[in-house]
């Protein structure tokens, strides 16, 4: 096969895997939010929507959600700025998307002799590039505020960019201490490098060698998706929607997919940096090879439906922890919000990356 | 006299792995997640009713939607005589009298409507009936439905029940 081609071929499927698959658990998780909130505080969820008498426990309410949104009045305030009120939602949901591109999803394969590095775009600047991505979707949830023309979104609009910038700078810190560790800050070799043994014993995951880092980075990736318990932009019960107040239709379904994607990209970056991303513990190559000594051998196709399923199961499991702990803690006030951004989160990623610094400088390593 | 000083039970002062909510946050994803398990396990614990299909036991007294008796013969035990409709403090009910056909009854009523969107359940049509010809024992509140015409239940309705 000609081999331009061929690297375009790759390119378009790597982008198709990756894209199917995120917005597979965003519908997916749009029902899980909603059914696993209704059993966590005892009550049915959604169970009417029913395709041919088939209910599936309400498994097409995100398809019925979407076709009502289709089919609702796109309209636009009177007092919204035209232009402004209109992107807003498409750069909430743009960056978004956008950030995809350089999570590696699954180890290297070899098809027709080359060498496929299963990630969209595998950049050197990696993590930099999620940053500088994501950065930008306080624009979308600004902009709906402001142009909205309305209080309560300019309000959550507000609320949102100062709580966004002020977790922005703990989660950059809390993740300097991984790029000290895997010396890269590139996400290959960042995963790659979680392949090996901590102590011989535990696998060398983000979370074993940077626990703080770890904890510092959740929280503030709650932040920055605007999850509860840092919700404030759209506090429902003081702002009545906050920044999407005065939106309908399919832009608010934007926003709504914005804030699922948000979910499932943080449970991503939060598996591929922590996590080991697609590594499964004690798996190499070849097999299992346990701590002791002991292990197998299991043939190539199954180590790599493994690793796959490892990832798969890493970010179901984070995104599914964005919803239990939404079930579970209720809203900041918005001053502790800001307390616990500026005078817990800083110093402390601080101190871990002043600690994580000492440690591997010490003489004898 | 002096002013007493009282003491007030304040809540006591957070520990210091409290205050780092970490292990209470833990604690408390382990009460959502062992509330979800035994939903999930146990259907039947849900309170929720799935209202279509399952309704609800009135308590025997319950007053729901109004039905007209009827006398053995099957003709309607009402006698038009406007005590329900006097009684009535939303004027919600509208009698047309007749002369009936039975020489043992005065009247019978040719239209007895209840407006049941102005209808707020008092039972004071009930009390006022001389006859025992309207009673609220159907045990159920008025269906909804999407126009307003098909809630004014006229006798037809009424003696259905």
């Amino acid at each position: 096969m000609n081999p331009a081609l061929f690297d375009l071929v790759v390119a378009v499927a790597r982008i198709a895997v990756m894209l199917a698959f995120c917005l597979t658990l965003v519908v997916v998780f749009t029902w899980v939010e909603r059914k696993g909130a209704a059993y966590i505080q005892d009550r049915r969820g959604p169970n009417r929507a029913a395709i041919f008498g088939i209910r599936a426990w309400g498994l097409f309410h995100p398809m019925a959600d979407a076709l009502k949104f289709l089919f609702k009045e796109d309209f636009i305030p009177d007092r919204a700025h035209r232009l402004f009120y209109q992107i807003a939602p498409m750069f909430a949901l743009a960056p978004v998307i956008m950030t995809i591109a350089v999570i590696p999803f699954g180890p290297d394969v070899t098809l027709f002799g080359r060498r496929i590095a299963l990630q969209i775009a595998d950049l050197n600047v990696g993590i930099l590039y999620i940053f500088a991505v994501s950065g930008m979707t306080v624009y979308g949830v600004v902009l709906a505020g402001w142009s909205s023309g309305s209080k309560y979104p300019l309000l959550g609009g507000l609320r949102s960019s100062a709580q966004m910038l002020s977790y922005e700078v703990s989660m950059g810190l809390s993740l300097m201490g991984i790029f000290m560790v895997f010396q890269s800050v590139r996400l290959s070799q960042i995963v790659a490098a979680q392949g090996g043994l901590l102590f011989g014993v535990l696998p060398k995951w983000g979370v074993f060698v940077q626990p703080l880092g770890f904890v510092l980075f959740l929280v503030a990736q709650y932040a920055e998706a605007n999850r509860t318990p840092f919700d404030l932009p759209e506090g429902e019960s003081e702002l009545v929607a906050g920044y999407h107040t005065e939106y309908g239709s399919f832009k608010f379904s934007m926003f709504m997919m914005a804030e699922y994607f948000h979910m499932v990209v943080g449970a991503a970056i939060l598996s591929t940096l922590f996590f080991g991303g697609w590594q499964f513990p004690y798996l190499g190559d070849t097999g299992f090879l346990f701590p002791g000594g002991a292990g197998f051998a299991l043939p190539p196709a199954l180590v790599f439906l493994l690793r796959i399923g490892s990832f798969v199961g890493k970010v179901v499991f984070f995104a599914w922890l964005y919803v239990w702990v939404r079930w579970t803690i209720p809203r900041f006030r918005y001053d502790q919000v800001m307390r616990l951004g500026w005078k817990m989160m800083l110093p402390l990623s601080l101190a871990n990356l002043f600690a994580t610094g000492l440690i591997l400088l010490l003489p004898g390593r | 006299m002096t002013i007493g000083i009282r003491k007030v039970a304040r809540p006591r002062e957070m520990t210091f792995p409290e205050s780092l909510y970490l292990v209470e946050i833990v604690k408390g994803l382990g009460v959502t997640m062992g509330h979800m398990l035994r939903n999930i396990v146990r259907q039947e614990g849900i309170m929720t009713m799935e209202y279509p299909e399952v309704r609800r036991r009135m308590p025997p007294r319950f007053r729901g939607r109004h039905r007209l008796m009827r006398r053995p013969d099957g003709s309607p035990r009402c006698v038009a005589c406007y005590c329900c409709a006097t009684a009535c403090p939303a004027k919600c009910i509208t009698i047309v009298a007749g002369e009936s056909p039975d020489p043992a009854v005065e009247k019978y009523p040719v239209r007895f409507d209840i407006d049941m969107l102005r209808c707020v359940f008092c039972g004071l049509c009930v009390e006022a009936c001389p006859c025992d010809a309207i009673r609220m024992d159907t045990g159920w509140f008025t269906p909804p439905d999407d126009s307003r015409e098909k809630l004014i239940f006229t006798i037809d309705v009424l003696l259905e029940k």
